[in-house]
């Protein structure tokens, strides 16, 4: 199932890398991506929550960032030191190892979802638990632990307010950072009515009061719960310290109350030094919530006799991840700190929604990393759900050219669909039909003079409306099109310049074509 | 300098206006344009869709033919993006080391249409007229990939009787995305509604841009709903003068310009 990576010499003769297995976690969809937005595009509720939350969070973010003068310089040192990371990972990972163990922390190699939702589920038991206190993790939401979990009779309480609201109204996040960013208050305030036993009957939907009352609701869990689970947004090899950057204060409570954790990070999550999270602790809070620093930035290393946790476990999950870091000119994708500046900007992120994409990973970061961790022909459709505007890559704190990864991605899909399949796609036909002529400037000329007997639509009006017939329908669903001029340039061109050079019609052979001083005056 | 036009196989066909129009203004600034034609596309579509080998007789019939000049002039931000920065990922990828070369030889010296007239010929003014309510659309591969930052807006601002309206969002992808917007029409539609309400809210008579693919995109949309404002071409605006104005057609998206190219002796 893995993907022919033609472009990658890395894969050349060896056994193709694992992606993520089929069936377990959260990263690929049911439908493709145009089926699925053009359902959410009908949801008025969801496209004014949407534009709403995007467009302030876009507004403070510009703010922040134009404050800082060194800004350019941050984003250029942070994309080293994640370049520089992923091609020494294999070596910071067994640092990382080592520094962790030493400090009486237990690593868990995990190769995929499957893998580290038994080692988290296992870990679990034998700790004498039912039920854990979680941090939002993306890394979680990707292996589908809380499901694992469940089917083990183990019960998961998610912590973060916007985590909890998901898991209450038993919806699927859509977003990196606000997974809830879909609703809005009042829809809030029916879940919580709904669905928390101890809640006020008369509550109100002010922020304050609902976070008030998912407080209450989680705070006898914080106070019982024996183990708790979080992901990572850092581990430096150097020292095996974890960091996690939150808002709220509830993952400090889970990552210091429980007698054991258990934190799931995703390989790529790796820096160097302690010293490299001056770069990121600014980058990241800037670029995400738009504020200068996030309230509460959690660090711990390994066990400390006597205070907080006294088991410390680390599943480090590849789930794809290899396979994604083979691809020389895909692998940026495993440079992104999560912090969902990308999505904030895209417009096709903001008109479609997260569940859109199918996967825990939506908007552009989604839409490159997706595919990479599942092979292409899982996510097919994701790589064209781009219009190429490379408004993330101007925000990408660590500058991943997500553009160009989207290209590259689509260029792996049709080339893994031909290699697989020996009738060409209709599409593909098209493109070589189309190659065929435009590499000949005498075919060419002749099929723009054809293409003129599209002038005998749009007489009416001067252009053309609905065109019952495939492609034509699909711009002329909601866009006139021109009517075909009288004379293309080119033979206007030909025209006016008739005394000075031949008419255009050279013998059509293929070839380099000519000295170019042809049709000079 | 030897300049060549390359006029882009979407204007060739569609908009010839457009490339008569950057031929107009630049002989009018005392330049003559060569226009090789043996040119045809520069592939873009093809390495957006994901068919990349499909471009590389493309991309090498765009070096050879443009090879000879000075400099390459196109009214597309998006075709010069496209030479730019996806000619040499094909030509690595698929190409001879030769061809490699060329290429960036060629890319060098390829520019849109404000950068060559504000970087390469150093004019702001070229002598424009056009008495109308005009609001400018930024091209995102213009805005993004080339960078050309408020030349278009300078080289509007120099024309005369020219009613300059900003454009609100005005930075926001209109939708287009070449095969974005057939593989995802209503994706494509729904940020076209908003660019035309944007549009619409300017009271504009014109939306003009320097790329005819989004304006075809941004004009299609206003023709079907009988928005009123048209859309044309930055280089349809700077060729409009006194003497030969622009006439703005009824009915068709785009407005004809029947300031032609004065006759070369
Ligand atoms: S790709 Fe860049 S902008 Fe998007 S979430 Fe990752 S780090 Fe942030």
């Amino acid at each position: 199932m893995t993907a022919v990576r033609p472009s990658s010499p890395v894969l050349l003769g060896m056994p193709a890398l694992p992606t993520s297995p089929r069936g377990t976690g959260h990263l690929r969809g049911d439908e493709s991506f145009p089926d699925a937005a053009r359902r959410s595009l009908t949801d008025t509720q969801l496209r004014r929550n949407l534009g709403k939350a995007t467009r302030t969070i876009r507004g403070k973010r510009a703010a922040v960032v134009a404050e800082l003068p060194d800004w350019e310089a941050l984003r250029e040192a942070g994309r080293q030191l994640k370049v520089h990371t992923m091609a020494h990972l294999p070596d910071y990972l067994v640092q990382l190892e080592e520094a962790v163990t030493a400090r009486g922390g237990v690593v868990h190699w995990a190769r995929d979802a499957e893998e580290a939702n038994r080692i988290v589920v296992d870990l679990v038991r034998a700790a004498g638990a039912d039920e854990v206190v979680k941090v939002k993790s993306m890394a979680t939401q990707e292996i589908a632990l809380n499901e694992a979990l469940e089917a083990a009779g183990i019960a998961a309480f998610e912590t973060d307010l916007a985590e909890l609201i998901v898991q209450l109204g038993h919806d699927k996040p859509s977003h990196i950072l606000v997974p809830a960013i879909h609703r809005n208050r009042a829809e809030i305030r029916e879940i919580f009515l709904r669905e928390m036993a101890d809640v006020d009957p008369e509550l109100s939907d002010e922020p304050a009061a609902l976070a008030a009352a998912a407080r209450r609701h989680l705070r006898r869990k914080f106070l019982s719960a024996k183990v708790a689970v979080s992901g990572a947004n850092f581990a430096v090899a150097e020292t095996g310290t974890l960091a996690v950057v939150e808002s709220e204060g509830n993952g400090r409570m889970c990552l210091t109350l429980p007698e054991t954790l258990i934190t799931v990070m995703g390989i790529e999550k790796l820096v160097p030094r302690a010293q490299d999270l001056e770069v990121f602790l600014q980058l990241l809070p800037r670029s995400s919530t738009g504020e200068r620093m996030n309230p509460y930035t959690s660090m711990w290393t390994g066990v400390t006799p006597g205070d907080g946790p006294q088991a410390f476990h680390l599943v480090l999950l590849d789930n794809g991840r290899t396979a994604v870091l083979s691809d020389a000119q895909g692998r940026d994708a495993l440079n992104c700190i999560r912090c969902s500046a990308c999505l904030n900007v895209c417009p096709v992120y903001e008109r479609a929604g997260g569940h859109a994409y199918g996967s825990v990973y939506p908007g552009p970061i989604g839409a490159i990393l997706s595919p990479q961790l599942t092979g292409i022909e899982d996510n097919a459709s994701l790589p064209y759900a781009s219009s190429l505007c490379g408004a993330c890559y101007d925000v990408c704190p660590v500058k991943i050219d997500i553009p160009s990864i989207l290209v590259h991605l689509r260029a792996e899909h049709t080339e893994t669909y031909a290699a697989e399949h020996r009738v060409p796609s209709a599409e593909a036909t098209a493109m070589a039909a189309a190659a065929w002529v435009m590499r000949n400037p005498t075919r060419w000329t002749l099929a723009l003079r054809s293409g003129r007997l599209g002038r005998v639509l749009g007489r009416r009006r001067g252009v053309i409306g609905e065109v019952p017939l495939p492609v034509a329908s699909q711009w002329t669903a909601t866009r006139d099109l021109s009517r075909p001029p009288q004379q293309t340039f080119r033979d206007w061109w030909a025209a006016e310049h008739a005394s000075a050079a031949p008419e255009p019609d050279g013998p059509g052979a293929d070839g380099p074509g000519a000295d170019g001083s042809e049709g000079a005056p | 300098m030897r300049i060549a036009l390359f006029i882009t196989c979407l204007a060739d066909a569609l908009f010839p206006d457009v490339g008569r129009a950057t031929v107009t203004v630049l002989e009018r600034l005392g330049h003559t344009v060569e226009f090789p034609r043996d040119q045809t596309c520069c592939g873009q579509m093809h390495v957006n869709t994901g068919y990349q080998e499909q471009a590389l007789p493309l991309v090498q019939r765009f070096a050879d033919t443009f090879a000879p000049y000075d400099a390459v002039v196109a009214p597309s931000g998006s075709c010069v993006g496209s030479v730019r920065h996806q000619h040499a990922v094909v030509a690595e990828r698929f190409g001879s080391p030769l061809l490699q070369q060329q290429v960036a030889s060629v890319a060098a010296r390829t520019h849109e249409l404000s950068e060559l007239l504000v970087d390469v010929l150093g004019v702001t003014d070229v002598g424009a007229y056009f008495p109308h309510r005009v609001t400018y659309h930024p091209t995102c591969h213009s805005l993004r990939m080339l960078r050309v930052g408020d030349k278009p807006l300078r080289l509007l601002q120099a024309v005369q009787a020219i009613d300059l309206v900003e454009l609100p969002g005005a930075e926001e992808c209109c939708g287009f995305g070449g095969t974005f917007a057939l593989k995802n029409v209503d994706t494509s539609s729904a940020m076209l509604a908003d660019k035309m309400r944007h549009v619409s809210s300017t009271g504009a008579e014109i939306c003009t841009a320097g790329d005819s693919s989004c304006l075809m995109h941004i004009g299609g949309g206003l023709s079907r709903l009988r928005a009123g404002a048209k859309t044309v071409h930055l280089a349809q605006i700077l060729a409009a003068t006194r003497e030969r104005p622009m006439v703005l057609a009824p009915g068709g998206q785009e407005a004809d310009v029947h300031a032609g190219p004065t006759a070369v002796a």
